[in-house]
């Protein structure tokens, strides 16, 4: 036990510690909305594409992270407005944005001269390695995210419940499927170093499946996956410390297997 | 007495194909009216436009004065095959959502909840307020939409094939219901089993590309042949024949 507290002494795991509160609450509020609403896979096409900004930003040699939200923000809006405007069929749109993204990438990484050595601890994550500044852009994230669900969390209930019925009530329903898609969008760039681009859809949805295992109500779900979202990554986070293997994928094994434990023990008692 | 809702040389359609067109149509007070029709024929398209879900392509579609505006009075039950069941949302959410419809601001969240409360009770679903949807049986997953639409004390009551995936015993309670509520609000009702609500319904309209008014409920097969309406009247179950003489 001693050896636990005692990790706490070291600044790198301070900030760890930081990481995986703000990216659970992020990830289990964002991650339950996405659940709820089937837009999983809208999600990994945003992760996707995200990894063309960071390929960009190593080749002109800017931070990373500000490549992802550009990326990222662009490939949400993209896909919403040439699924709506344009006509093309969902699936196919986010295909496009998917791979696009990711072959931007990898033409920019393989442009830019040298060594790229940071680019593992995007596409897998490392929350031992989050700086300050990322920190600061997390909470700030979290704080967003929380007024947004809390201020407007009925009339996003019921546009993801039933669109046809918030628009028939004069909601404004094209305006918040933009504000939430940017929300998830800047939620994925930003715990990207937690995770990766690779694993960042786990946190956002395996959390939510097990939450979802005790309660159908939507808000206890938010609260819920964050909970269970935080105790996972806190899991994955000692084990991967302890047994000297990589955090993010550490965190992901943990996650599934509690959300296995979890409906197999539903299943019998 | 001035129309609830009056349409006007009405076309509707998608992408520039038109679905339904030149429709003229009055919904009075108290009204009770089927809409039936073959599938693919406008029914729902219908709705839609005088849900404002859809924008005329010609036409228009008129709100007596009193009840025009941002939102307007009306109930709105839509077809539950079309709803997602493992959304994880409670019966009292569900029900509660359909305050978005109420006109007024002044409205307080304890009104919204006491009204809900009440609604639930009426409707005999109080017991299952906090179950989730997915949980629910077709008659209950009816109740609970029902309520919803009823929330916001509508002028008008729009009902999508209410009677799909419900069984015939609370189908039965639900139009008697539905008689009940068109003491005070006018019940626009469609339907594909014309047999089951010409029993209930005041009037009817034949909606197949073009809409027929039928001021009554008595509809002869060569009637529907003559409005180009490829129904066929035909009922099933316990319900007879002689459905189409007025029920009273």
């Amino acid at each position: 036990m001693s050896t636990f507290i005692e990790l706490f002494a070291y600044e790198f795991f301070q900030k760890a510690f930081l990481a995986a509160i703000f990216a659970s609450i992020s990830c289990g509020i964002v991650g339950s909305y996405i659940v709820s609403r089937r837009i999983v896979f809208i999600s990994g096409g945003i992760t996707h594409a995200s990894f063309g900004g960071i390929g960009l930003a190593f080749l002109l040699g800017f931070n990373p992270l500000v490549g992802a939200v550009i990326f990222a923000v662009g490939a949400a809006l993209g896909i919403q407005f040439i699924t709506t405007v344009a006509k093309v069929r969902e699936d196919s749109s986010i295909a496009i944005f998917w791979s696009f993204g990711m072959a931007l990438g990898i033409i920019f990484v393989f442009m830019t001269p040298g060594y790229t050595p940071n680019l593992m601890s995007y596409l897998f994550g490392n929350i031992l390695t989050v700086t300050i500044s990322e920190l600061i852009w997390m909470f700030v994230l979290n704080v967003v995210i929380i007024f947004f669900f809390s201020v407007f969390f009925r009339k996003i209930l019921y546009i993801a419940f039933d669109e046809e019925f918030a628009r028939a009530a004069g909601l404004p329903v094209a305006l918040f499927n933009y504000l939430t898609i940017t929300l998830i969008a800047l939620t994925v760039v930003l715990n990207i170093r937690v995770v990766g681009i690779i694993l960042i859809l786990s946190l956002l949805t395996i959390p939510q499946a097990t939450a979802n295992l005790f309660t159908n109500n939507f808000k206890n779900l938010l609260i819920l996956s964050s909970v269970i979202a935080f105790l996972g990554t806190m899991a994955g986070l000692f084990i991967s410390y302890f047994m000297d293997i990589p955090s993010g994928a550490t965190i992901i094994f943990t996650l599934v297997v509690v959300f296995a434990i979890t409906r197999l023990y539903k299943h019998f008692f | 007495m001035e129309p609830l809702i009056k349409i006007q040389n009405l076309t509707l359609g998608y992408d520039k194909v038109p679905v339904l067109q030149n429709v003229n149509l009055e919904i009075y007070e108290n009204d009770f009216l089927g809409v039936i029709g073959p599938n693919g024929g406008g029914k729902t398209t219908l709705l839609k436009a005088i849900l404002g879900l859809l924008k005329p392509m010609s036409g228009k579609i008129l709100f007596r004065k009193d009840i025009n505006g941002q939102k307007k009075p009306i109930g709105y039950l839509p077809q539950v095959k079309h709803m997602d069941r493992n959304f994880p949302i409670t019966v009292f959410d569900v029900v509660r959502s359909g305050s978005l419809m109420k006109n007024t601001k002044s409205v307080t969240e304890a009104d919204i909840r006491k009204k809900t409360e009440e609604l639930l009770v009426e409707m005999g679903i109080a017991n299952i307020r906090n179950k989730a949807i997915g949980e629910l049986s077709g008659g209950q997953m009816q109740r609970v939409f029902l309520c919803r639409a009823l929330l916001s004390d509508p002028k008008i009551l729009i009902l999508d094939e209410p009677d799909t995936f419900v069984d015939n015993r609370f189908e039965g309670e639900l139009y008697e219901k539905l008689r009940l509520l068109n003491n005070h609000m006018a019940i626009v009702l469609v339907s594909h089993d014309v047999g089951t609500i010409s029993t209930y319904v005041k009037t009817i309209a034949c909606v197949n590309s073009e809409l027929h008014y039928h001021p009554n409920n008595i509809i002869t097969q060569e009637q529907l042949n003559s409005y180009n309406c490829p129904i066929k009247l035909i009922t099933h179950g316990e319900i007879p024949h002689t459905v189409l003489k007025h029920h009273h």
